[in-house]
């Protein structure tokens, strides 16, 4: 982390108002996020994500699993994707597979954020031993093969979003944790963290006010790229037939298309589609946040 | 490289390793549902049972079990396989082959392809072939592999017509030699590519962010107020050194790769671990999970010790402890 400045510290000062509202830890943030092509494209196409995710059973015209037209109907006005083998509404399916998609996000992002921030500021802030010993325990989970862990836990305790949204959560953490410690560490001998202890802030105290606040940033871009492979692995498992049969997956509908490829196009054309265009969402919201920080990317 | 370091980043590799057995051993034995149903059907006489149990040792207390294990993995036995009654290892190992051959053709692939991708775009930073690039990199980075794979039998494969898209070998093929070596590149072309489109990506865009930083570099524009050639300055003072962190994303990207065979061995139809991970999940065969779960945990413990002791011989830069 070459640059560790407040984002406060480089925001252009009086340009205009910030934002109101803003979700970052600095509102300037998310102005200078959304300045950026990157960013408007990045955070539309994540938003896109939410907003489908959550209306889906009032945006999916049919209910996605059941037979309601013709077998491996092209697109057309009554079905704007086609039907699959059964006469389902592919649209409907892939709405639907927006929520999946979205709660495994949520459940994921909040495990590795949980985790990730503890073991990384618990091991910037400490430091020695305590250090060492959360540095090892993120590199096992770091060469850990992810995708062969879910794998194996679905052939053995059966699929499920919230399982593969656990195994996710548990196993990649650690690299936030790497961040957030770099953060921490270069943080910790800064000026405003130092007038906090003189001003007699407790260690804890300190960590969650001034810390951690801007440490968060730096994390948040670690996330989205991280969350872009995960709903990847993900697409992965429903392809090989390994996600939740009685929820609507994009993966599991392209899995669907896989021996009909050569007669319905449409059928792996639009799932594969919707996964590229959330998995690119979330990389260039990513990367537009590395440059509003003030960063390289 | 101090011998003391290669000691230290060897002596780690001990504690990763154990506990990877660990968890592979404790997701299994943890799991619902009892095996010897599995193998001896739902209907068996208890007597029957309790000989199968005992067969596969699966009577002994956990931790016994667990030392039975870690042993026997020792010496390369990962036990039989529940569906074919042949060593789990002896499954792996006839696979093994054309897994590795697809992975190396990838990675080959993959590095030339994307140093070459990132030079023409790095060498002129802002342009239109770099706009290209980087935008191709970007869609090619967020695009599920099995996607990429449709696509390519869509647009590529039923149009053309003789590249084919599924197995290794031409059906009924008896030929050997040189004709053999053709049929399999034949066959291998079109899923190392697709393996290799996140790599491509991944490797394109280092390239292309280290090159560009390296040209704007003091000892770049010395070497240009030289006179020196500009294919000299990209080629021999930007370029090596923008590669140094290009050797650690071959390396650590290796988990990917390996997880795309998966799914890349199921697109296309290719005979290696991945489809033999997949069969073994429908069929419940736990040894063979294990035994590819520990074959493929290691492959990446081995391939990330030896990126990081090549990164060391390379960067002359780096002074560890």
């Amino acid at each position: 982390m070459s640059d560790s400045t407040p984002a406060s510290a480089t925001a252009e000062a009086g340009v205009g108002p910030a934002l109101e509202g803003g979700a970052g830890p600095e509102p300037g943030v998310l102005r200078r996020l959304l300045r950026r092509p990157s960013g408007v494209v990045g955070c539309g196409l994540v938003a896109l994500l939410v907003v489908v995710g959550v209306a889906a059973p009032w945006l999916a015209p049919r209910d996605p699993f059941a037979i309601d037209g013709p077998s491996l109907s092209p697109p057309s006005g009554r079905y704007p994707m086609g039907t699959d083998a059964f006469g389902r509404d592919l649209f409907s399916g892939i709405v639907f597979g927006a929520r999946t998609s979205l709660l495994l996000t949520v459940l994921t992002s909040a495990l590795v954020l949980v985790i990730g921030v503890a073991v990384g500021t618990l091991a910037g802030y400490r430091g020695g031993r305590v250090d060492d010993a959360c540095m090892r325990v993120a590199e096992f989970f770091l060469v850990l093969p992810r995708f062969f862990l879910a794998i194996v836990v679905v052939a053995l305790y059966g699929p499920g979003v919230e399982r593969i949204g656990l195994v996710f959560g548990f196993t990649a953490w650690a690299l936030l944790a790497r961040v957030v410690r770099a953060e921490v560490l270069s943080l910790r001998e800064r000026e405003f963290v130092e007038a906090a202890r003189a001003g007699g802030s407790g260690g804890w105290r300190i960590v969650v006010r001034e810390i951690l606040p801007n440490a968060l940033p730096a994390a948040l871009v670690y996330l989205g790229l991280l969350l872009g492979q995960v709903l990847l692995l993900e697409a992965s498992l429903g392809f090989l037939g390994l996600s939740d049969p009685t929820a609507m997956s994009w993966g599991f509908l392209a899995g669907q298309a896989q021996p009909f490829l050569r007669v319905a196009w449409w059928m792996a054309v639009f799932p594969g589609a919707a996964i590229l265009a959330t998995v690119l969402g979330l990389n260039l919201t990513a990367d537009a946040l590395t440059e509003a920080l003030g960063r390289r990317s | 490289m101090s011998g003391r370091y290669l000691a230290w980043r060897l002596f780690l590799v001990v504690p990763t390793v154990a506990g990877i057995l660990v968890v592979g051993f404790v997701l299994v034995h943890l799991a619902p549902g009892d095996p010897v149903q599995a193998l001896a059907g739902e209907h068996g006489d208890a007597e029957y049972y309790a000989f199968m149990r005992a067969r596969f040792g699966l009577d002994q207390p956990l931790l016994a079990q667990f030392a039975t294990f870690a042993a026997n993995l020792l010496t390369g036995d990962f036990g039989r396989s529940f569906i074919q009654g042949r060593p789990a290892f002896d499954l792996v190992a006839e696979r093994l082959p054309a897994t590795l051959l697809l992975i190396s053709a990838s990675l080959a692939l993959a590095s030339v392809v994307g140093i070459a991708l990132g030079i023409v775009a790095g060498s002129r930073p802002g342009g239109v072939r770099d706009l290209a690039v980087s935008g191709t990199t970007l869609a090619l980075y967020a695009a599920p592999v099995f996607w990429i794979g449709q696509l390519v039998i869509l647009l590529v494969a039923v149009p053309v017509g003789w590249l084919p898209v599924q197995g290794m070998t031409s059906p009924g093929s008896t030929s050997t030699g040189l004709a053999h070596a053709l049929d399999v590149g034949r066959h291998l072309l079109l899923p190392a590519l697709v393996l290799a489109s996140q790599e491509v990506a991944a490797i394109a865009r280092l390239t292309r962010t280290g090159l560009a930083t390296e040209l704007a570099s003091d000892h770049v524009r010395t070497a240009r107020a030289k006179g020196v050639a500009e294919w000299q300055v990209v080629g021999r003072h930007a370029l090596r050194r923008a590669l140094l962190p290009v050797v650690t994303v071959v390396g650590g990207r290796t988990g990917h790769l390996v997880a795309g065979t998966v799914v890349i061995e199921t697109v296309f139809g290719w005979p290696g671990l991945g489809r033999l991970l997949v069969t073994s999940v429908g069929s419940g065969d736990r040894p063979v999970l294990l035994a590819i779960f520990a074959v493929a945990a290691l492959a990446v413990v081995v391939v990330n010790l030896v990126t990081d002791l090549v990164y060391v011989r390379l960067d002359p830069r780096i002074r560890y402890r």
